[in-house]
């Protein structure tokens, strides 16, 4: 069910090998370098451009907050154009495969946060002097947060179209532009869908934190709720925090009912199982435009054009369908060991470029304190994890043992997984300074304050989909107490406690870049960890303690990920799940 | 001559396929050398198990599959793609469920560039004449197995094909529901309502073929060679009681299980031979179940197959596979028809549970080539233990992975229950570890 829709690369034996991996770490950091250096002379001011200064006025909230979700979709359609062109062309390769699937996998560990600054330096450079720059630039953070699990997922569902259907498409002659727009995509659609509402939970997170941000000298604020708040923490204004709590609030409600429950509910259409659902998803905004006849007819139009766009052959390169014969082998060999060649030809150079970058002004002994850091900052996010599903587990299993009650509490939990965490950080700030608590300590919650709830709406969908007959049965022979906990209700639950533990855990390593440095005025708090490491270098401009920063963090996240989530969900996978 | 070959549709000329990853060496052949052809005004029956590639032979038919070689002409030029005249019927159905049974319908037409308003008009005729109207607006969701299945014709037919190639239609149907279909299906097509000049439908069920058939080409497996060609004289409607109806589907089991030479007739039922040998999912409980129905009254060791399959519910595909299974491990006899139980047979059928395991062990060991093979490399090794992933890539260079995992889970359940050796799934290892 949900745990339908996580992204591996792979979880059976075929796992993808690991210089695959190493050589899209590797490419995917150089190319942002190359990025961040043929932009601009890296360490030049930037022209910040001109906008009007940011006053906290409640009456401009709205409109502030209309621009925010303004960049939300922008980003959100950029992401879809993306997943249809990248996972495609990934799906349809196998040359291509090779390094864009790899890569995909590194880009989703890659804390992008810490890339925010390069970001915005390429963008102000290509429009000088116009904050169209930082649109783009802050569109483009919330982009990267949301792309990769789209796309992975389509990849997935392209690969896995059922072979009947793949037949009847091709039985009927459907050129592979009919068969991508009537089979492909509808087919994709569920798992797409339940991506971006994840992408777009994860996104609001993004949003806030890059419509504010300060490179060096230059300091851009787009109008936008980030922005907002930003001003309000230089300002302490307290009562201006809880004002943009609650625009976010209103905002995020207004989103998951006019967007996603009729998304939601239109997706299940395209489920394949050829069995009704028990659970129908509704949506009463997708009643509303469903009955309003006259509405449906002035959509119409565009629907018929759109579907007929769909059905158009397209086919500029066949006449019609043929069949690949046996492909020619020596040539295709030669082509292979060219690719090969001009891929690690690519991997040197990205290799070459990291390493040139970050030694011009950093010894080798920074490496070693980044690693200390970072071990800091893992043990943080295991620690909170942990925490985490020790607090939040036994009580979504209790919510979701109880139908009416998980009912109302699982739309609550979603909710608040969407919520940015890092609007409320200023108010954990003014609790630390005011009982002068210990940041290291403190600050850790917030790491897992927006993502606990990943843990929470998915262990109580496990726990409301756990067979009726399997319950009455550990009632009947009596199973009670830890032997219940242990054997019964912990491994029913256990595969969709680690797709949300998986889900939390990712968030996580982003948030600790905007966790262990906050700011409340002149007041900072920060605590040791590799995310206070790259906030710190990102205030000063200091490019190359940024690319090592996120480096090693990339490294560790990728790490933990293969040698920990990877085989954890494998064993869910195969052993726990309920058919 | 000259009448036949205006009357031929579509001929498959030497035909032969093979397993797409066995590599160079064309061990794993599917379809070996076959040859068949389609006249007008004829329903010709694939008739095999499940494995000869009576499937991958419809395939290519239809154009969905290149063979490795040999050809295939439809109306004298040659099928290298799919063709306007050739539509298929799927056992699945494989229809689309977010499109109505409509959109469904009109699929086809509208992929060919058919205009919408002709699409409309010819979809809804193909709806009713399948009997489906007032389904228009359904999603094959709401719709019940055989109404879906009737979705599927109704699409194959709005195309206006010449031949309608059905790939086991009925089968994965209810028995009541299936009949329905055949006997709609079969009445218009001898009043001749169908666009449809000819049909050939696979089958692995030996009375459906009889029931519809005017020709059953038998498949042998492994690899797939024509093993027979049966005229089917009877006129439609067909009686399944008719004692010439009977005589005919006897006459199929028997060829179904006629020896082709002596000698590999033990082994040879199963792709490939020795280790490469890919044997079928069978419980051990169903060995125990059709031992002891063939031992009891009214058979006393010794079944006449249609009527074992009848009295055990079994399809020919359920049927076979655990009968070669009990031939290889020398429990049965096949020949002409029937099976019959070895004296090793006889004693597994009366004996209590321990001296089973010992008999089964003992048949394991000696008779599958795996089987002494994970013994022999236990044995062996000072740990007694190997890790199951060494006998599966020894058997992926032999079969296709899916028949692995499954060839090595069958001997990996035959040998726990044998007690020959344990398997650990969590670790994923053999061992001869805590066995007596």
């Amino acid at each position: 069910m949900v745990s339908r829709f996580v992204n591996f690369t792979s979880l059976g034996r075929r796992a993808l090998p690991n210089q695959w991996d190493l050589l899209a770490l590797g490419i995917v950091l150089g190319v942002f370098i190359a990025v961040a250096q043929g932009s601009h002379g890296v360490t030049a001011p930037l022209p910040a451009p001109d906008a009007p200064p940011m006053e906290l006025d409640y009456w401009q909230l709205p409109y502030y907050g209309l621009r925010t979700t303004l960049r939300m979709f922008t980003a959100i359609a950029t992401s879809l154009l993306f997943t249809f062109t990248y996972a495609t062309i990934a799906a349809k390769s196998r040359r291509a495969e090779q390094v864009l699937i790899p890569m995909l996998d590194v880009l989703q560990s890659v804390p992008i946060l810490g890339f925010l600054s390069f970001t915005v330096s390429f963008f102000l450079g290509l429009f000088p002097g116009s904050t169209l720059g930082a649109e783009c630039a802050a569109v483009f953070a919330i982009f990267t947060s949301q792309a990769w699990n789209m796309a992975f997922s389509f990849y997935q569902s392209l690969r896995t179209v059922p072979r009947d259907l793949e037949e009847v498409a091709t039985g009927f002659g459907l050129s592979p532009w009919q068969k991508f727009w009537q089979l492909e995509t509808p087919f994709a659609m569920p798992g797409l869908i339940y991506n971006t509402m994840m992408s777009m939970s994860g996104g609001w997170f993004f949003v806030v934190a890059s419509e504010a941000i300060s490179v060096g000298d230059t300091t851009i604020k787009l109008p936008g709720i980030g922005s907002w708040l930003a001003v309000a923490i230089d300002d302490k204004n307290v009562s201006a925090v809880i004002a943009a709590v609650l625009a976010m609030l209103a905002i995020i409600l207004a989103y998951d009912q006019i967007i996603f429950r009729p998304l939601v509910a239109f997706g299940q259409k395209f489920r394949v199982e050829l069995t009704m659902s028990q659970f129908e998803e509704k949506s009463w905004v997708r009643d509303v435009f469903l009955r309003a006849t006259a509405l449906r007819r002035v959509l119409a139009l565009p629907g018929n054009l759109l579907s007929n766009i769909g059905l158009m052959r397209m086919d500029w390169r066949f006449g019609k369908t043929r069949l690949s014969g046996p492909p020619n082998r020596s040539a295709s060999i030669i082509f292979d060991i060219v690719w090969y060649i001009v891929l690690v030809a690519l991997a040197a150079w990205a290799v070459w470029q990291i390493v040139t970058f970050v030694s011009t002004t950093l010894e080798w002994a920074e490496l070693g304190s980044t690693i200390v850091l970072t071990t800091f900052t893992m043990i943080r996010v295991i620690a909170l994890i942990f925490i985490a599903t020790a607090f939040w587990v036994p009580i979504s299993i209790w919510i979701g043992l109880k139908p009416s009650l998980a009912e109302k509490a699982q739309p609550v939990a979603q909710f608040l997984a969407a919520f940015p965490a890092n609007v409320v950080f200023p108010i954990a700030v003014i609790a630390i300074l005011k009982w002068s608590l210990n940041p290291d300590i403190w600050l850790s919650f917030l790491i897992v304050f927006g993502t606990q709830w990943y843990i929470v709406f998915n262990v109580i969908a496990g726990a409301s989909a756990f067979p009726n007959d399997l319950k009455e049965a550990s009632a009947n022979f009596g199973v009670k107490g830890w032997n219940w906990w242990r054997n019964v209700i912990l491994p029913g639950v256990f595969p969709y406690y680690v797709t949300g533990a998986l889900t939390a855990s990712g968030g996580s390593w982003n948030a600790a870049i905007v966790a262990e440095y906050v700011k409340w005025g002149d007041d900072t708090v920060q605590a040791h960890g590799i995310g206070a490491y790259i906030a710190k270098a990102t205030a000063a401009g200091d490019y190359p303690r940024i690319v090592l920063g996120v480096a090693v963090m990339s490294v560790f996240v990728i790490a933990f990920n293969r040698l920990f989530w990877r085989p954890l969900f494998g064993y869910a996978e195969r052993r726990l799940r309920l058919m | 001559m000259n009448e036949i070959a205006t009357r031929t549709l579509l001929e498959v000329n030497g035909v032969t396929q093979s397993y797409s990853n066995a590599g160079e060496e064309a061990r794993a052949l599917v379809l070996d050398n076959v040859s068949l052809r389609l006249c007008q005004n004829e329903i010709v029956g694939l008739l095999g198990r499940s494995g000869c590639g009576k499937s991958s032979l419809l395939r290519i038919v239809a154009g969905l599959a290149l063979p490795k070689s040999g050809a295939v002409n439809y109306r004298g030029a040659p099928v290298t793609g799919p063709v306007q005249g050739v539509a298929m019927v799927f056992q699945s159905f494989a229809l689309f469920p977010w499109l109505s049974v409509l959109e469904n319908v009109e699929l086809g037409l509208r992929a060919r560039k058919v205009p919408e308003t002709e699409a409309r008009k010819r979809a809804l005729a193909a709806i009713d004449l399948i009997g489906l109207d007032g389904f228009e607006s359904a999603y094959p969701k709401e719709l019940s197995g055989g109404m879906r299945q009737r979705v599927g014709f109704a699409r194959a037919l709005v195309v206006q094909p010449d031949i309608l190639l059905m790939d086991e239609p009925f089968s994965a149907l209810d028995v009541l529901t299936a009949e329905t279909l055949r006997t709609d299906l079969l009445d218009l097509w001898v009043e001749g309502r169908m666009p449809i000049k000819s049909i050939l439908m696979v089958t692995h069920n030996i009375e459906e073929a009889v029931l519809m058939c005017d020709r059953i080409i038998v498949l042998s497996s492994n690899p797939g060679r024509i093993a027979a060609e049966i005229k089917v004289g009877l006129q439609h409607p067909r009686n399944r009681l008719d004692p010439a109806f009977r005589q005919l589907v006897d006459q199929i089991y028997a060829t179904m299980t006629q020896r082709t030479d002596t000698e590999k007739a033990r082994d040879g039922n199963f792709p490939g031979l020795g280790m490469g040998m890919a044997l079928p999912r069978v419980s051990t409980n169903t060995f125990a179940g059709m031992m002891e129905e063939i031992a009891d009254e009214p058979y006393s060791g010794k079944a006449d197959m249609p009527a074992l399959a009848d009295s055990l519910h079994m399809e020919v595909d359920d049927l076979f596979p655990v009968a070669e299974t009990l031939q290889l491990l020398r429990f049965a006899e096949m020949a002409e028809g029937d099976i019959a139980l070895t004296a090793a047979g006889k004693r597994f059928a009366d004996a209590d549970t321990d001296t089973r395991k010992a008999l089964f062990r003992d048949h394991l060991v000696a008779y599958v080539p795996l089987a002494a093979r994970i013994k022999q490399v236990l044995d062996e090794r000072p740990s007694h233990q190997a890790p199951a992933s060494r006998f599966r890539e020894e058997l992926e260079d032999y079969m296709s992975e899916d028949y692995a995992s499954s060839t090595l889970a069958s001997v990996t359940n035959w040998g726990r229950y044998g007690e020959v050796f344990a398997y650990d799934e969590q670790s994923q290892m053999f061992s001869l570890g805590d066995l007596h």
